[in-house]
């Protein structure tokens, strides 16, 4: 009876035809053929110069970026104009997801085409994560303040903003400081950016508000009552603040990132929506370009942040301040001219003193909204 | 025997129609038959209106145009030209492939194997009921940390997201197990297979040309289920970083400022799924017509 | 004769040597198939669960499950799906009923059986949407504050779920019911109550019970739907699991989310021996 042997033989026969079928593009190669192996450069000058980097990367053909959504820091136009100018074809993965989905991601798909080549992280998760990256030092290096940038190359700031609150001032007329929030016409109305326990931008969002109340960098707390007390008065609103929801009208004041907050990127008409960063809590946060290790288009990432660094008019320094974002070397290109002064003049005007948080703060932060975040807000 | 799968004995029959004599609520008297309609009607009212609000709503919500109060359909022509990235109709066409390889893979898989049980290794089928009940009990984000390990080796492979039909057929297996065993103890498999070997045909012959065919409406029946749950499945493709119509929503949800395209999108996929079960549980009733 | 040698669990066939086992050769690639894509993963997550974040074996990460945020977590969840799966079971029951009582080829059953297939399924953003443009703060209907109650709120919406899945399930059992206990219970002078209570009753709650803990195991597996509803507070432990995964405040540690996700497993197995016996006793009737 050798018929019920073959059914078997050829039910895993049609498994693997199956697969086989379904055999779309299989994984370039990373490694150059016969040329400079590019993820050993530490700057582009080491491979032969800029142009050296160019030839290698666009015969690498791709790029793979992760975690940048379109209208986030206007990235949307940062990758069309990246394959416009050199004619690589940029693949964006996962829009959506956070700097450890991003560290996650590398990992999971390490060995594959599909790994993300390069990486734009909070300060927490690059410091956390240098083990993954390939140290790379872009042209404009000097340009990049100190406190922005790790010393061998492994991660480098590349834009930030400070943390503001968004709202409507039609329906709530003009807000100058956080303690109106409390009021009684801001009943639902007040959401952050993900979860605080979690996310980023949610972390800084309670900082910022300690910060407004009377507190230091050093310690969450105030932050934290403030928003218990937002519970309390009926104020808060725990869904996530998206495009979306300001749109069906649920969450009408949002804590986010003063360029995460510009009327373009909430969906809304100019009129209908304002930005205020308080004077007293001007907090601020950078964050980090860095190059995976193992990146399946090592020229190609490289040549990504020589274009992301770049000082020119239509470079990506120029492009962050486009979409409202502080570039890293907004500093450097202010004295020596190359900035966009019409978009420099339009960022919202910062009146107090930046306070960034430090490593050990953010751990700090991080450490006490976990134990104590859930019991303020239920 | 029946006893096997009590809960979902006649899955298959039941969405396929039942010969017309087979159940009714006989032995009531006329105003047992009254007081039952009015609690079936009044039964039906409530949960339609629970059922369809939302959808209404989502619908109601798809068609609000740029400024509350005006109307405009933008949000379900959007569909075949949102540009993602990536488009929105690239990954309705991936999930659609997707439903088909996992349906296809799925069949090959359970089909045959069960058949084999029920007629060579009874012992097996209470190991296999098992096997098929883990999906539904294990959550798909533990499952996702697993399988990252394993799709690492199948993506130096083969990157496309078409991949994820390997972990589709195992969260398709609680439905379609059922269906299936339904339709398997309906047919007296042991009997038939004797009587097709005695009259000399081989394994091959009995499992396709004499058992399945009867055993159609299960088998219809577990299409659709698994086509149902590629449909919505988010958790698992979402976790392995593939784009299919239910990431690519999410994804819209997060950062488009027009949410239109988000509910116009999930309630064509809703209807699209609807309007293929129902015409399937027609076709069924017809296929079991056509025979003798 | 093959029969027989087949459905003595073990048996060697008597000719051994140049045929294989062919009762195993059967079950091979199924075996092998949920081998690698369920059982490996399983156990890669239990592993790992015993793992230490510098490689090396430890019970720390088991230890940490009795913090405070995880109990609450564990807690959550039970408390969610035991809302969820009793008021999806008796109101899946309920219309079950109302469905298998009518036409078994009228338009009623069709419609709602190909609706509790799709909705069975149907969750995550698209569902917390959908219910988010009913009754939330701008909703169609009302403005109902308690929506983003936890845990009724969100109790509401997974019935939306469960109420399709408990139909699907249940539906078959009602099915059986024979017309002939009806009709039995009827001539010996039993009114509708009496048949419900001594007759129809005991012999659904078996299959209703089992049908209940198969709706809470989807429950606690649930995920999409609740993260999307509110991601503020890790109400229940899929969003524990998830946080540790996706942390970018520097707390992520997968080995904890995996043994948060062991934690899970426990309950469910749990959960489903309960099922299975219960499956055991419901075949009585049945068979």
């Amino acid at each position: 009876m050798r018929t019920p042997y073959r059914l078997g033989l050829a039910g895993l026969t049609a498994l693997t035809l199956v697969s086989a079928v379904g055999c779309g593009s299989t994984s370039s190669s990373s490694s150059s053929s016969g040329g400079y192996n590019w993820s050993k450069a530490t700057s582009a000058a080491s491979g032969g110069g800029l142009s050296a980097l160019v030839t290698a990367a666009k015969k690498e053909g791709t790029l793979n970026v992760i975690a940048l959504p379109a209208d986030w820091a206007n990235y949307g136009t940062i990758i069309k104009d990246f394959t416009a100018k050199y004619g690589i074809k940029v693949n964006s993965i996962a829009p959506s997801d956070s700097s450890a989905q991003e560290v996650t991601q590398i990992q999971q798909k390490n060995g594959t085409s599909l790994a993300a080549d390069v990486l734009d992280v909070g300060g927490s998760v690059a410091t956390a994560s240098t083990s993954l990256f390939a140290p790379y030092e872009v042209a404009t290096w000097s340009s990049i303040p100190a406190g922005l940038k790790n010393p061998n190359g492994l991660y480098t700031g590349d834009y930030g903003g400070y943390m503001s609150v968004g709202y409507n001032p039609a329906k709530f007329g003009t807000i100058t400081s956080l303690s109106q929030l409390l009021g009684s016409k801001f009943k639902n109305d007040v959401a952050l950016n993900g979860n605080p326990t979690e996310a980023n931008a949610a972390l800084n969002g309670v900082m910022m508000a300690s910060l407004a109340q009377g507190g230091t960098a050093g310690n969450i707390a105030d932050g934290v009552n403030f928003f218990h007390q937002l519970k309390v008065a009926g104020n808060f609103n725990t869904t996530q603040a998206t495009p979306a929801t300001i749109k069906a009208g649920t969450t009408p004041v949002v804590f986010n990132w003063d360029y995460l907050n510009t009327a373009s990127v909430v969906g809304q008409p100019a009129s209908d929506w304002k930005v205020f960063i308080p004077s007293n809590a001007t907090l601020g946060g950078f964050y980090y370009q860095a190059i995976n290790k193992d990146a399946p288009h090592p020229a190609a990432a490289r040549l990504w942040e020589e274009f992301l660094f770049s000082q020119a008019a239509v470079g990506g320094q120029n492009l962050w301040l486009a979409g409202g974002a502080r570039p890293s070397e907004q500093v450097a290109m202010t004295s020596n001219g190359t900035i966009n002064k019409a978009d420099a003049a339009a960022l919202p005007p910062v009146v107090g003193t930046p306070v960034f948080l430090t490593q050990p703060q953010a751990t700090a932060a991080a450490t006490y909204l976990a134990a104590n975040w859930p019991k303020a807000i239920s | 025997m029946a006893g096997l799968n009590p809960p979902l004995a006649d899955l298959a029959a039941d969405l396929t129609g039942r010969p017309a004599a087979a159940r009714r609520p006989g032995g009531l008297r006329a105003a047992q038959r009254r007081r039952l309609n009015l609690f079936r009607y009044v039964a039906f009212t409530i949960f339609g209106l629970f059922f369809l609000l939302p959808l209404l709503a989502m619908v109601r919500f798809s068609l609000e145009g740029a400024k509350p109060g005006s109307w405009s359909v933008a949000a379900w022509t959007q569909i075949a030209s949102y540009p993602g990235p990536p488009p929105l109709l690239s990954s309705i066409e991936i999930t659609l492939e997707l439903a088909v390889i996992t349906s296809v893979v799925m069949l090959v898989l359970v089909v045959p194997t069960m058949i084999w049980i029920r007629l060579r290794a009874r012992w097996f089928s209470k190991v296999m009921e098992f096997i098929c009940l883990l999906p539904l009990t294990i959550p798909a984000i533990v499952l996702v940390v697993g399988l990252a390990p394993i799709y690492n080796r199948i993506e130096r492979v083969n990157v496309s997201a078409l991949m994820l039909f390997f972990a589709y057929v195992i969260l398709a297996l609680p439905y379609t197990y059922r269906a299936l065993a339904a339709g398997l103890n309906a047919v007296d498999a042991t009997t038939l297979s004797e009587a097709a070997r005695s009259l000399g045909a081989r394994w091959g012959t009995v499992m396709l040309r004499i058992i399945v065919p009867n055993m159609w409406q299960a088998i219809l029946n577990a299409l659709l289920l698994t086509v149902a749950l590629v449909l919505g499945e988010f958790t698992v493709a979402y976790l392995l970083t593939y784009v299919t119509l239910q990431v690519n929503l999410f994804e819209i949800s997060r950062n488009a400022e027009n949410a239109g395209v988000l509910f116009s999108a999930s309630a064509a996929t809703l209807l699209f799924a609807f309007i293929l079960l129902l015409i399937l549980s027609y076709a069924g009733r017809r296929l079991r017509r056509g025979r003798p | 004769m093959t029969t027989a040698t087949a459905t003595q669990a073990g048996a060697q066939p008597v000719r051994a040597g140049r045929r294989p086992p062919l009762a195993w050769i059967g079950t091979l690639p199924f075996l092998a198939y949920t081998g690698i894509f369920l059982l490996l993963p399983t156990g890669i997550v239990i592993w790992n669960a015993f793992k230490g974040t510098s490689g090396g074996w430890t019970l720390s990460n088991i230890t940490a499950l009795n913090t405070a945020p995880v109990r609450s977590a564990f807690k959550g969840s039970l408390e969610l799906c035991v809302i969820s799966s009793v008021i999806g079971a008796i109101l899946g029951a309920i219309l079950a009923y109302a469905v298998a009582s009518g036409n078994p080829d009228g338009m009623i059953r069709r419609l709602y059986l190909a609706g509790s297939g799709v909705l069975a399924q149907f969750g995550g953003v698209t569902l917390a949407f959908a219910f988010l443009a009913t009754i939330g703060p701008a909703g169609l209907l009302l403005h109902a504050s308690w929506y983003s109650s936890f845990p009724w709120g969100i109790g509401l919406i997974y019935c939306y779920f469960q109420i399709p899945l408990m139909v699907l399930v249940f539906l078959p059992a009602i099915d059986g019911l024979k017309i002939q206990w009806r009709e039995a219970a009827e001539n010996l002078g039993g009114s509708t109550w009496h048949y419900w209570r001594y007759v129809g009753g005991p012999l659904l709650m078996p299959a209703f019970t089992g049908a209940a803990l198969l709706l809470f195991a989807n429950a606690l597996s649930a995920f999409a739907t609740i993260e999307a509803w509110e991601n503020q507070i890790n109400y229940v432990v899929p969003q524990s699991i998830s946080g540790s995964l996706i942390s970018e405040v520097g707390l992520a540690n997968v080995h904890q989310g995996d043994a948060l996700a062991l934690g899970l497993i426990v309950v469910v197995v749990i959960v489903m021996t309960g099922y299975f016996l219960l499956q055991r006793r419901a075949a009585r009737w049945q068979g």
